[in-house]
């Protein structure tokens, strides 16, 4: 009975969680007229997710574009197909790989500090008071942070596709016997021998980025914003944000690669 | 003017105002007094409309806190101070620019204009020397003071002070209460204070009222309230200053 009665106060609780959260994304697009008076703040906040998330980016990135490269490697070896994996590294870092793993990070980076800083601003009433100032605080807290994110992630991103691909590089050149040369031209080919101007593989990329980083930056906050409770609280809304932004993470990267895929060729 | 009617809040498993009525007039200070975890800060919180009223009715210069729109409660809002019980400073902005976000955020004024004011507001609280201070390097005390100055940086019409001298050395409470009186006689501001300090009610307080099991159990003058017969009403007010 208790189990049955926990499980439906926490689902009754994640509706009410989902409901604020959504409402607090259509109230920061509204906000979004009052950037221009925010835009130091927002600068500074993008600066300092880039700088706290660059490095661990980095080491990740390039681990896992090697890992990539190993892996797809040996497979392509057995097919005798060796000289696919410029493109089948390329395409996958920046499609899938390169926009998930900076997502991940920001959450765990720069969303847990966001629900931090924001939680304790609730738990001490510091939110209370701005708004008893007529600040408003998804004008004033959130906005900037969402917008820093939203921009962030796809920099990031990038900046992960092409460590990534380095370490794929050096995987290829050194264990599979093709040369940086051609992996790197192969590389070229994938991405930019389109008839259109962007690649597919890479603009699908960067959405999905822009869509990760605006959503950690809302979970997180909303997270923040409803803490009660003390210390106590701020840790469960740090925990929250993190949980939330990775489910939600993987679910929409599936959605976005469905509908541009599938739904829409 | 501000009124409360009948006011009934239950919070959590616990009906902590059970019928609260005062009237605090213009131009007055009242001070509610009462113990501790009594209802006191929530009280405040209902006539700023944070908390809404269960049952009863909270009316704040002729608005009617249930029915206010949004936009007319920013309105009234910007003509209210409100000292939080711990300060409530945001803490990655220095004493001064948090004292100078109320202005920042709704006024025109320039830059330098915002900072001579601050300046002025900040020496009146006696926290000029440590205007670049952050929240995080300050003792609760200069808080609290920051709070206050804050408060009154609009000028607002209307300032409710959660425990303006908690923490305070004697001195630097005379001050504090010195100050409540001053913006009430020189700016006409209606104040309500919630205070454990005898001094500070007797200085600050034109009516006093204590609290108890969530209504005012007896308001009065100074003077009417250390004839007061009940026993906890003596306990706060009776004897002399502190
Ligand atoms: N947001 C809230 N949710 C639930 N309960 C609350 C909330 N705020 C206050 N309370 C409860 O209401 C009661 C009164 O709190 P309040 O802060 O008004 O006390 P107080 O009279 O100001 O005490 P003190 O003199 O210590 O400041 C307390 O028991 C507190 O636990
Ligand atoms: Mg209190």
């Amino acid at each position: 009975m208790k189990l049955l009665r926990d499980v439906g106060m926490g689902s009754r609780e994640m509706v009410s969680g989902a409901g604020y959260t959504v409402n607090l994304l259509l109230r920061t697009i509204l906000a979004l007229r009052y950037l221009p008076r925010r835009i130091r703040f927002t600068l500074d906040m993008a600066y300092a997710a880039g700088v706290r998330a660059l490095p661990v980016t980095a080491i990740v990135a390039l681990f896992a574009g090697m890992i990539l490269a190993l892996q797809t490697g040996i497979e392509l070896r057995k097919l005798g197909q060796s000289e696919m994996i410029g493109t089948v590294t390329a395409i996958s870092m920046c499609r899938e790989m390169g926009p998930f793993m900076t997502a991940i990070i920001l959450a765990a980076m720069v969303g847990s500090a966001m629900a931090a800083e924001i939680g304790t601003m609730t738990v001490s009433e510091e939110v209370t008071a701005l708004d008893v100032m007529s600040v408003d605080s998804t004008n004033y807290l959130v906005l900037p942070r969402v917008i820093a994110l939203t921009v962030m992630c796809p920099v990031l991103t990038v900046f992960s596709n092409l460590i990534g691909i380095v370490g794929g590089g050096m995987v290829a050149d050194n264990h599979l016997g093709v040369s940086q040369h051609y992996f790197w031209l192969t590389v070229r080919e994938s991405l930019l021998a389109t008839d259109t101007l962007f690649p597919k593989d890479v603009y699908v990329g960067l959405f999905k980025a822009i869509v990760f980083g605006c959503t950690i930056a809302i979970v997180s906050c909303s997270a923040g914003l409803r803490a009660d409770g003390g210390a106590l609280g701020v840790g469960k809304a740090v925990q929250r944000a993190v949980m939330i932004s990775v489910i939600l993470v993987i679910i929409l990267g599936y959605i976005i690669t469905w509908f541009f895929y599938f739904l829409v060729h | 003017m501000i009124e409360l009617h009948d006011v009934h809040k239950q919070l959590g498993d616990r009906e902590i105002l059970r019928g609260l009525t005062l009237t605090v007039p213009k131009g007055k200070n009242y001070v509610i007094m009462g113990r501790s975890g009594i209802g006191k800060s929530v009280t405040l919180k209902h006539v700023i409309g944070i908390f809404q009223p269960d049952r009863g009715k909270v009316v704040v210069d002729g608005v009617d806190m249930a029915t206010v729109t949004p936009v007319d409660l920013r309105e009234l809002r910007k003509r209210m101070g409100y000292l939080f019980q711990n300060g409530a400073l945001l803490n990655w902005l220095t004493v001064a620019e948090n004292v100078a976000l109320p202005l920042r955020e709704h006024t025109k004024m320039s830059r330098s204009e915002i900072g001579d004011r601050v300046m002025k507001v900040l020496e009146l609280v006696g926290m000029d020397h440590a205007a670049g201070n952050y929240p995080a390097r300050i003792s609760g005390g200069m808080k609290l003071r920051a709070g206050m100055a804050r408060a009154l940086i609009t000028e607002p019409e209307y300032v409710l002070y959660d425990e303006p001298n908690a923490g305070l050395d004697p001195i630097m409470s005379d001050q504090i209460h010195n100050l409540i009186v001053e913006v009430r006689d020189r700016l006409g501001v209606t104040g309500l204070v919630v205070t454990h300090s005898r001094a500070c009610a007797f200085t600050v307080g034109d009516i006093i009222g204590v609290v108890d099991d969530g209504k005012i159990l007896e308001e009065g003058t100074v003077a009417e309230m250390q004839k007061s017969e009940h026993e906890l009403v003596h306990q706060f007010i009776g004897g002399g200053a502190d």
